[in-house]
C-alpha cells in the first residue's frame, strides 16, 4: 500500500522589535549572558508586563500579509508549567482570542494554496547551556521576553519538499515585512512540525507525532523524509503509530520518542490578568496596511513587467530585502535597470560571498553605483576601470568620480592623445604590422591589447580598434 | 508618638521645624525595640536605613523643597511590597532572603514624598490567611489584646499603627486584607479602586484582586496618603487614568453642607440574613444613627449573590495565585532546598515548595491548580468568574439607587489566637464582606465604630461606586468629625 505523508507547521519567528515585548531590554542577539535582563523579564517577584505596541504592529503585518482575519480584540494568555529558562513559571501567550486567524500563503510556481490556522503573540524564554566538561546547567536570560509570533498551518502540507517550500516562501514574506530576520542558526525561525501517514485517497488523518524545535531547512527536510517512512513501515508492519512527541538527532538522523500524550503536560492556560485585553481597531489597521512593504510576490511581477527582467535575475534579486532595495534604488536613479541587475547580481554578490557575510551587512549607496553605471554608458569608464572603481566605492565608501580620477581610470576619449598612442605603438611593433599587413589577423588583436596597455586601461576598446584599423589601412 | 497621633498633625509640625524628622523616626523606633516582642508586628526593620532616610528627608525640607505634607512621617509597609535593598519575604520562608533590586512604584512615590519607611510589617504568608498567623515570622498580636489576632492579612500593619509606632502604614487587599485588620485594630483603611494605586512592585497573591491602600487611625491620615500613592503608573498595564465618577452618579454633585454635611446622600444598608455579633448589630446601628444625624437617608438594601461571591472569590484567587506562585523555584532566588539527593529537576522544585511554602499556601496553590485543570476549567474558574460578572452587575445597579453601601466588614471581632486556623472553610466565610469589593473593583472604606463587650474594636465598611474613593473619604472624614476615633493606648487601656 502506498501512503500520503500529512504535514502541519508550527513555526515560531523571532520579531525583529528593538525591545521585548513586555519590558524595555533589548533584544540583540550574542550579548553577554544575562546582560539583557530587569525585574520584567528576569520575573522577579512584584513585576509586571507592559506590552510593546511595536509587536502588535509588527504581528499585523504578518497577518496582513498571509490573508489572516484580525481579531478586534486580542488577549494573552498563561501558559503555565516549570521549566528553569522559564523564570515566572508561565509564558505568557495568546490561547483563546489569538490576534489573527484563518489565513492562508500559496507556495510558489502556481503551487498549492497551504491554509493557516492562526498567528498568535507569545515571549521567548531563556537559553539553557549544558556545559559536559563541568556537568553543569547554565541559565542565560537574555532571550527572555522576546517577541515570537507563532504562525500554525493547518495540516496541508503532503512532502518534505512542499513543507520547504512553505517555510521559504513564509520566510521571504517575514523578511521583506522587515519583521524578522529569520536566520535559523540564531534561532529566529524555528519550526515544530507535526506529521502523520494515512493510505494514498484517505480523507481521515492518521495519529501523528510532533518533532520539536527543528532549526535548520536540511533537518527539516531529513526529519520529515524519516519520520514518514517509519510510520508507513509501522503502519505496513500492522502496528499503530502512538501519539508522541519527537526530538531530531542531527547527528544520528532519527528523531526518538521524547513523551507520549498521556505525560502531554496540563498547561492551564488562563487570561492573564495582567495584561487587558488589547482593542484592534479599523484605524490601526489602516495605519498599518497603508505603510506595508512590498511582498516578494509582487517585486517579481513588477520586476518583470516594469524592469523586463529574466526569470532568473527577478528571483535572485528578491531572494533578499536589503539587495531588492538597493536594485530597486539603483534602477530608478541609473535609469538602467538591467544594468543595475548586472552589478548586483555580479560584483555585488560576489563580494558578499566571498566577505562570507549578508547583503545588508555591505555599504553600497545606490547613488554611487548609479553613478558608475552612468559613467560606463557615457563612455567614461570602461568595464574593467568600472569595476576598480566599484571595489573602491564598496570598501571604502568612494565617491565614484574621485576614486576615477585620482586613480587615473577615466577614458581617455581625447581622440589626439589616442591617435599619438597608436602611432607609438605601431612604431614600436614593426613586426606585428608586418604580421598584420601579410595577413595574419591575430597581430591586431596583439596591437588592440597593446594600445590598451599604454592607455592605462582607459581606452574604450572598441574605439581603439576602429582607430588602428583606419591608421593601418591608410598608412 | 510624641503626642500625635495623626499623621498629618506631625507632618506640620516637622515642616514647621518643632520636630525633626530624625527625632520622629527616633521615637517610631524606641517604639518598635520596645513593643517587637509583645506583637511581632515587624519582620524587617533597619535603623540605620531609617536614620539615612530620616537625614536624607531632613535636608530636602532644610533645603526648602516642598516636598509633602508627610515629609518626614515615618510609615510602615507591608512586607509583600518591595523595597530596594531591604528584605521583602511576603511572610514567607521561601523568601526569607529575598532582597528586592527595585522599589514598588508605591514605595518609590512615598520616599519622592519625603515619608520615612520604617520597615516591613508581618502578614500571612503571601497574604493568604485573614489573621497573620500563617506567617514564617510567627504570628502578630492584637495590641488592642494581646492574646487575639490582629486580622490579617496585613496584620502587622495594622498592630504597628494601632500601638501608635508609626500613625501609617501600607497594607494590600486582595479580599479584605487592609479593611478587616483595620476593623479589628480600631483603624481606617481604604481598599482604593482597582488600578488607581499601582500594584508595581507588589508581589502578586491574585493580580486581578489585589490592591495597594492606606491604613491610620482616621480617614484623614488616610486621604493624605492616597493622594500619595494614586495615580496612573506606565508600569502597571492596569493601572487606570484618574477618572472622573459618571455624570449619572449623584456622589458628583455631593460636596457636603456644613452642620449635615451628608445631606443628600442615600446609604443603603446592606441587609443580610447571616449572623454577626451583637457588637457588630450594634455598631451597624449606631452607624445608621451616625449618617442620618450627618443627614444621610439610610435604607436597607438587599444584596444577592452574598453567598456565592465567597467561593467565586477563592477560585479566582487560589487561580491566580497558583500562576503567581508558581515562580517561586529556587532556582534565582528564594529558598533553595538540599539538593544533595535530588532526583531530577522536578524532584527539587517539588522539595523546594513543599519547604519554602507554609500549609496555608500550598492548600491554595493546589485548590488553584485544580480550579484550571484541563476538564475542570469551565465548571470551576469559568464559572466563577461569570459569578464575579453577575456580581459586578449587582452592585452597578445597587449604586444607581444609592450612592453609597454600608455594612460591616467582619461578622465578628478579632478572635483569640489560634481559633481560625483549625476550620479553613470558616475562615474563608469570614470574608463575606469584604470580597466582593475585590470582584468589582470598586472602592471600600473601613471605619472604627466603637468596641465589643472586651474592648476589642468593631469597624464598618462603606462602598462606594468606582473612583469615589476621595468621596468615600471625606465622607469618613465627616463621620469622625462628629465622633473622633478611639485609640488604643499603648499600655492596653483605652483612653478617648
Amino acid at each position: 500500500m502506498t501512503y500520503e505523508t500529512v504535514i502541519g507547521l508550527e513555526v515560531h519567528v523571532e520579531l525583529a522589535t528593538r525591545s521585548k515585548i513586555f519590558c524595555a531590554c533589548p533584544t540583540d542577539f550574542g550579548q553577554e549572558a544575562n546582560t539583557q535582563c530587569c525585574p520584567v523579564c528576569m520575573g522577579l517577584p512584584g513585576a509586571l508586563p507592559v506590552l510593546n505596541r511595536a509587536v502588535v504592529d509588527f504581528a499585523l503585518r504578518a497577518c496582513l500579509a498571509t490573508g489572516c482575519r484580525v481579531s478586534q480584540v486580542t488577549r494573552f494568555d498563561r501558559k503555565n508549567y516549570f521549566y528553569p529558562d522559564l523564570p515566572k513559571a508561565y509564558q505568557i501567550s495568546q490561547l483563546h482570542q489569538p490576534i489573527g486567524l484563518d489565513g492562508c500563503l500559496d507556495l510558489p510556481d502556481g503551487g498549492r494554496r497551504i491554509r493557516l490556522r492562526e498567528i498568535h503573540i507569545e515571549e521567548d524564554a531563556g537559553k539553557l547551556i549544558h556545559d559536559p566538561w563541568e556537568d553543569v546547567t547554565l541559565i542565560d536570560y537574555n532571550r527572555c521576553g522576546v517577541p515570537l509570533l507563532e504562525i500554525v498551518s493547518q495540516p496541508d502540507l503532503r512532502s518534505a519538499e512542499e513543507a520547504l517550500a512553505f517555510l521559504e516562501r513564509l520566510r521571504e514574506i517575514l523578511l521583506f515585512l522587515g519583521i524578522s530576520d529569520c536566520r535559523m542558526q540564531e534561532g529566529s525561525l524555528r519550526a515544530d512540525v507535526n506529521i502523520s501517514v494515512r493510505p494514498a485517497g484517505s480523507e481521515k488523518l492518521g495519529t501523528r507525532t510532533e518533532i520539536k524545535n527543528m532549526n535548520s531547512f536540511k533537518a527539516i527536510g531529513r526529519a520529515i523524509a524519516s519520520e514518514s517512512r517509519r510510520q508507513a513501515e509501522w503502519l505496513r508492519q500492522g502496528r499503530s503509530v502512538s501519539q508522541e512527541t519527537r526530538r531530531w538527532d542531527e547527528n544520528k538522523d532519527a528523531s526518538f520518542a521524547m513523551r507520549s500524550k498521556e505525560d502531554a503536560q496540563d498547561y492551564r492556560y488562563f487570561p492573564d490578568p495582567d495584561l487587558p485585553a488589547v482593542v484592534i481597531d479599523d484605524a490601526w489597521i489602516e495605519r498599518i496596511k497603508a505603510s506595508q512593504p512590498e511582498l516578494p510576490a509582487a517585486k517579481r511581477q513588477r520586476y518583470q513587467a516594469e524592469f523586463g527582467l529574466g526569470d532568473y535575475e527577478v528571483s535572485v534579486l528578491t531572494t533578499d530585502p536589503a539587495l531588492s532595495a538597493l536594485f530597486e534604488q539603483t534602477a530608478r536613479l541609473s535609469g538602467r535597470p538591467r544594468d543595475a541587475a548586472a552589478w548586483l547580481m555580479g560584483e555585488f554578490l560576489q563580494a558578499v560571498k566571498a566577505r562570507g557575510s549578508r547583503p545588508d551587512e555591505l555599504t553600497l549607496d545606490p547613488a554611487a553605483l548609479a553613478r558608475i553605471i552612468g559613467m560606463v554608458e557615457a563612455g567614461e569608464l570602461n568595464r574593467t576601470a568600472a569595476r576598480v572603481v566599484f571595489q573602491k566605492v564598496l570598501d571604502e565608501g568612494a565617491d565614484p568620480d574621485t576614486a576615477a580620477d585620482e586613480a587615473g581610470l577615466r577614458r581617455m576619449d581625447d581622440p589626439h592623445a589616442l591617435r599619438q598612442v597608436v602611432h607609438a605603438v605601431l612604431e614600436s611593433c614593426p613586426d606585428a604590422v608586418l604580421d598584420y599587413r601579410s595577413g595574419k589577423r591575430q597581430a591586431f588583436g596583439f596591437l588592440v591589447g597593446q594600445v590598451m596597455r599604454r592607455s592605462g586601461q582607459k581606452a574604450d576598446p572598441q574605439q581603439v580598434r576602429d582607430l588602428l584599423k583606419a591608421t593601418l589601412e591608410t598608412d | 508618638m510624641l503626642d500625635f497621633n495623626q499623621a498629618a498633625a506631625l507632618g506640620q509640625a516637622i515642616a514647621a521645624r518643632q520636630v525633626s524628622v530624625r527625632e520622629a523616626a527616633e521615637q517610631s523606633l524606641k517604639a518598635v525595640a520596645c513593643q517587637k516582642t509583645k506583637l511581632n508586628a515587624w519582620i524587617t526593620v533597619d535603623p540605620d536605613q531609617v536614620l539615612r532616610q530620616a537625614d536624607d528627608v531632613q535636608r530636602r525640607i532644610d533645603q526648602g523643597e516642598a516636598v509633602s505634607p508627610l515629609a518626614g512621617v515615618p510609615v510602615a509597609v507591608k512586607d509583600n511590597i518591595s523595597t530596594r535593598g531591604l528584605r521583602t519575604t511576603c511572610g514567607s520562608r521561601m523568601l526569607a532572603d529575598y532582597t528586592p533590586p527595585y522599589d514598588a512604584t508605591v514605595v518609590a512615590r512615598l520616599s519622592r514624598a519625603g515619608l520615612v519607611i520604617l520597615g516591613k510589617t508581618n502578614m500571612d504568608e503571601f497574604a493568604m490567611g485573614s489573621t497573620t498567623e500563617t506567617s514564617w515570622f510567627g504570628p502578630t498580636m492584637n495590641p488592642w489584646r494581646p492574646g487575639h489576632v490582629p486580622g490579617g492579612s496585613s496584620g502587622g500593619s495594622a498592630a504597628a499603627t494601632a500601638s501608635g509606632q508609626v500613625l501609617l502604614a501600607l497594607g494590600s487587599d486582595t479580599g479584605g486584607s487592609i479593611r478587616q485588620p483595620c476593623a479589628w485594630c480600631g483603624l481606617t483603611g481604604l481598599k482604593p479602586t482597582y488600578g488607581t494605586v499601582s500594584r508595581y512592585g507588589l508581589i502578586a497573591y491574585a493580580s486581578s484582586l489585589d490592591q495597594i491602600g492606606p491604613m491610620a487611625l482616621t480617614a484623614g491620615d488616610c486621604r493624605i496618603l492616597y493622594e500619595i500613592l494614586a495615580g496612573p503608573d506606565s508600569r502597571d498595564s492596569t493601572s487606570l487614568p484618574d477618572s472622573p465618577l459618571p455624570a449619572d452618579c449623584k456622589l458628583k454633585a455631593w460636596t457636603g453642607g456644613a452642620g449635615r454635611p451628608l445631606a443628600g446622600l442615600t446609604v443603603g444598608c446592606l441587609d443580610d440574613a447571616a449572623p454577626v455579633q451583637p457588637a457588630i448589630s450594634a455598631a451597624r446601628a449606631a452607624a445608621i444613627r451616625q449618617l442620618e444625624a450627618l443627614g444621610a437617608s439610610v435604607e436597607p438594601l438587599a444584596m444577592p449573590l452574598l453567598d456565592e461571591a465567597v467561593p467565586a472569590y477563592y477560585l479566582i484567587a487560589t487561580a491566580e495565585a497558583s500562576s503567581n506562585l508558581a515562580r517561586f523555584d529556587g532556582i534565582r532566588y528564594g529558598y533553595r532546598p538540599d539538593d544533595a539527593d535530588v532526583a531530577d529537576i522536578g524532584d527539587y522544585y517539588a522539595r523546594g515548595r513543599s519547604e519554602g511554602f507554609g500549609r496555608e499556601v500550598r492548600r491554595r496553590i493546589l485548590l488553584g491548580t485544580f480550579a484550571l485543570s484541563a476538564g475542570f476549567y469551565d465548571a470551576w474558574y469559568l464559572q466563577a468568574l461569570k459569578v464575579r460578572r453577575l456580581v459586578c452587575d449587582r452592585y452597578a445597579e445597587a449604586l444607581r439607587r444609592v450612592d453609597l453601601i454600608l455594612s460591616p466588614v467582619s461578622a465578628t471581632t478579632a478572635p483569640p489566637l489560634g481559633a481560625s486556623l483549625a476550620d479553613p472553610l470558616a475562615m474563608y466565610q469570614s470574608d463575606r464582606y469584604t470580597v466582593a469589593a475585590n470582584l468589582t473593583g470598586l472602592p471600600a472604606l473601613a471605619l472604627p465604630f466603637g468596641q465589643d463587650s472586651q474592648g476589642l474594636p468593631v469597624g464598618m465598611q462603606l462602598t462606594g461606586p468606582s473612583f469615589s474613593d476621595r468621596l468615600l473619604l471625606a465622607a469618613g472624614e465627616h463621620i469622625q468629625s462628629a465622633q473622633p476615633v478611639t485609640h488604643c493606648a499603648v499600655d492596653g487601656e483605652v483612653s478617648a
